[in-house]
């Protein structure tokens, strides 16, 4: 360990989006607190998150968190665990009142309330009609909240170490005694002993081609956990937001259409009429992603070829230049700098992207990381945002529910890691403890530079959009299992071209595509393992619901080359399934 | 369409100077100038540092020189940068920060700044209702600098802290002063006070607009520097007035 710089603290956070933030602003109260982020930490993506965030405040008409816990639950696909979801409900109110408490600007009534608006699967009376829930500034209310819980972070003087990426996390027994961590800056190895941690690393979308996602976007917490042996959950439930720009993959909100927007084909039909006749445009999005995919399919995209290019039109021309420039202005700037078009006047190209994962590490509603199917709590190790899997989402998650994920379990489990801290030890941690880190870089060095990483990345994103995306279908999943398997053996024969130690960018690239390669691996093996539909998990070959087969949640852990798939039951105390209608 | 990327190169592990290099490579003119770059990095040259992440203007992280300008590589496309086919693009690091890699400076000195003007909302009243009543109005006023992503494009295209003071704590502290003080809800005007009303603070902007310019957010930034020096001024007087009162 004679390069290997030794810190400790009570607490380590990894990820400075609005999960770590919140956690740290909680734990670092009581608990000396450490956030590493492999960014800056303001620069996490958290920051792109746009049309609001839930919560059944009624500032504009009645609503109740029973309304949207129950809309969750739904929008999930019953896949849901119901009392973590009356809790996001319950909580989102007290959060969002104290997110504005410590300066978050939203919009306001005229009363000077915080306003809210419509948003997909947000109703009224158990899905009576659409209600305004979402909490927002403008389009930019990830940004707001990343912002806020950053200046206070400043506040309280929280500890940052900026750029220093995760590269293992060290588990003796059922114990999590620290982690490791690569500067950036000097190319050294970091041990961070702590009493526990708490992984907010954020989602991995970066494993498909057309994505929203962050190129940081790469699941390192979940892609560690699952070299250590840890199961990860519903890894087969990615998102796909209906309404990314064409090409690009760039988020267009969801509020677009919250405020009026309407989704057109080439014939200019307003085609969610036929798929969702009460809800409509507002409709959750799996559901859209999939009528989208069907219209083009059909013929009825705006080139007609049903390509993978083909796209239809988001008109947003009925909100008028004054409700665009009011409440969507970031969208208009984005239709402005990147299509050069003016959505006040003509409508947006628009594409399914990928987005968001339901799935991720198994934590209990404190943040605690389950370690197997009976719910064993991995001590001194916690989880929460998109890398975590409470599960609220589901099979699909609801728009605005990300946020409340983060703000409402990252304070959970910034209490929680805080209490577990002050009664817990740091544990002894033998001088081995960084090897395999050290090992890892040291055969990346060693290695010739062999196959592209490029290459790699570019097939994998390209097999799983193909084949594991939005219709899914068994043949071509186990194509793609096979594809991502071969892919993973490519990648061990990788080597750094940049021998350099400051600031190697490559050999951070490197590591994330590993992460990604383990994680699309269990993806679309998870996926495939599904025999049904639910969800964002659309099969072709099983388009049905199963609920006495498959209402369960997936747990897999990859063991060598081998993906095990077990399960453990769902919570589904409060509403019995039903079928899935809008 | 053909394209010429002149990078600014510069790794202190090994080179003494700072030295340019040619990348010739072809590119979509609706492409990122982040995504042509990053082909260089992750095909041509890995050995390139540059930081980038969400590709769409809202992190921050990928604000350059490019073609003498500050900007952000993913907020521009080939064809602004490029004037036509073979054209030349020129790109270097931020400037007022070391290099630390390449495209890649030391954004520590900016943070630094920012964090001086205690850049965070400040109010020890209890809240009487749920939340702290604001109207659309009040709201408004702060919508502009609320925008800011902190990317620092403005801390190096100042002509002041290039030219003449180092020092000065730069546009975007003074931009995210001006987001707390301006809001209705805020009670921390008093805290600010001393790092904008220093030497180093507000007074060293001579208005000469190159943040404004630069701003990939848009963000009125000269208004907002003359807004908060017009401020400290109105408070002075006020303290002046009040303490001059006959008793």
């Amino acid at each position: 360990m004679d390069d290997v710089a030794v810190h400790e603290y009570d607490v380590v956070v990894v990820g400075g989006g609005g999960a770590g933030l919140y956690c740290a602003l909680e734990a670092g109260r009581k608990a000396k607190t450490a956030v590493l982020s492999k960014l800056y930490a303001i620069r996490s993506h958290t920051g792109a998150a746009q049309g609001g965030i839930g919560a059944a405040l009624g500032n504009v008409e009645e609503d109740r968190p029973e309304w949207h816990a129950f809309d969750t639950v739904k929008g999930g696909d019953y896949l849901t665990d119901q009392k973590a979801a009356l809790i996001l409900a319950d909580e989102a109110v007290k959060a969002v009142y104290h997110l504005e408490n410590i300066g978050l600007p939203f919009n306001r009534t005229p009363d000077g309330r915080i306003d809210q608006r419509r948003f997909g699967g947000h109703t009224r009376n158990f899905g009576e009609a659409p209600v305004k829930r979402s909490c927002y500034a403008a389009d930019r209310t990830g940004h707001m909240i990343l912002q806020t819980l950053f200046q206070q972070c400043v506040k309280q003087n929280v500890t940052f170490f900026d750029e220093f990426y995760l590269l293992d996390v060290l588990i003796d027994g059922n114990r999590c005694g620290g982690l490791a961590a690569l500067e950036l800056a000097t190319g050294k190895v970091h041990v961070f002993r702590a009493r526990a941690i708490l992984l907010a690393t954020g989602g991995f979308g970066r494993m498909f081609r057309v994505t929203s996602n962050a190129h940081a976007n790469t699941g390192d917490g979940p892609a560690v956990l699952l070299r250590r042996g840890l199961a990860l959950e519903d890894m087969e439930f990615f998102q796909f937001h209906p309404t990314g720009m064409r090409g690009l993959g760039i988020l267009i909100t969801e509020a677009v259409r919250g405020e009026g927007g309407i989704l057109k084909n080439r014939l200019g039909e307003r085609f969610m009429e036929k798929y969702a006749p009460t809800l409509l445009d507002l409709a959750p999005r799996d559901l859209i992603s999939r009528a989208m995919l069907t219209e083009m399919r059909q013929g009825r995209g705006m080139k007609g070829d049903g390509s993978a290019d083909d796209f239809l039109l988001l008109d947003a021309t009925v909100l008028g230049p004054q409700t665009i420039a009011a409440k969507i202005p970031e969208i208009a700037e984005f239709c402005r700098t990147y299509l050069a078009i003016d959505p006040a006047v003509e409508p947006i190209p628009v594409q399914p992207t990928a987005h968001y994962a339901m799935g991720g590490i198994p934590t209990d509603e404190t943040g605690r990381v389950l370690g197997d199917e009976k719910g064993r709590v991995v001590e001194g190790l916690y989880a929460a945002g998109e890398c975590a899997c409470v599960s609220v989402h589901g099979a699909n998650r609801l728009g605005t529910n990300s946020l409340v994920d983060l703000v409402v379990f990252g304070r959970r489990a910034g209490q929680s890691i805080a209490d577990y801290a002050a009664r817990a030890g740091i544990p002894p941690v033998p001088p081995s403890v960084a090897d395999r880190a050290v090992e890892m870089i040291s055969r990346l060095r060693g290695a010739k530079p062999g196959p592209s990483p490029e290459g790699i990345r570019d097939r994998l994103q390209e097999v799983m959009m193909q084949k594991v995306g939005i219709y899914r279908n068994g043949r071509e999943m186990e194509e793609a299992v096979r594809e991502v398997a071969n892919l993973r053996h490519e990648y061990r024969e990788v080597g750094l071209r940049d021998a350099g130690t400051a600031f190697n960018t490559e050999l951070v690239d490197i590591l994330e595509l590993g992460n990604l390669l383990d994680l699309a691996y269990i993806t679309a093996s998870c996926a495939l393992n599904r025999r049904e539909s639910r969800g964002a998990q659309a099969r072709e070959d099983y388009p049905e619901r199963d609920d006495p087969n498959w209402l369960r949640h997936s747990l897999a852990r990859l063991r060598g080359d081998r993906v095990d798939i077990g399960s453990k039951p769902v919570d589904v105390s409060t509403w019995a399934p039903k079928p899935r209608k809008y | 369409m053909k394209i010429v990327l002149e990078l600014k190169r510069f790794n202190p592990e090994k080179d003494k100077d700072p030295n340019w290099q040619r990348f010739d490579l072809d590119a979509s003119p609706n492409e990122r100038l982040l995504d042509a770059l990053l082909h260089v990095s992750r095909v041509l040259d890995p050995t390139l540092g540059l930081r980038k992440s969400c590709g769409h203007g809202i992190c921050g992280s990928d604000a350059m020189v490019i073609n003498g300008k500050e900007r952000l590589a993913c907020k521009t496309l080939i064809k602004d940068a490029a004037s036509g086919e073979g054209a030349v693009i020129r790109i270097e690091p931020l400037r007022t920060m070391p290099v630390e890699k390449d495209l890649m400076v030391d954004q520590r000195p900016f943070f630094a700044h920012y964090r001086l003007i205690r850049p965070y909302f400040f109010n020890p009243e209890p809240v009487t209702a749920k939340e702290r009543l604001q109207t659309p109005e009040e709201r408004s006023r702060i919508d502009d600098p609320t925008k800011c992503i902190l990317c620092a494009a403005c801390y190096s295209a100042c002509p002041v802290r290039q030219e003449k003071n180092p020092a000065y704590i730069g546009p975007a502290a003074i931009v995210q002063a001006a987001r707390f003080n301006e809001d209705s809800r805020d009670r921390g005007f008093e805290e600010r006070l001393p790092a904008l009303d220093d030497p180093n603070g507000v007074w060293p902007c001579e208005s000469l607009f190159e943040c404004t310019r630069v701003c990939p957010r848009g963000i009125k930034v000269t208004w907002l520097i003359n807004l908060m020096k017009r401020r400290i001024q109105e408070y002075k007087r006020s303290f002046q007035a009040e303490t001059s009162k006959p008793k």
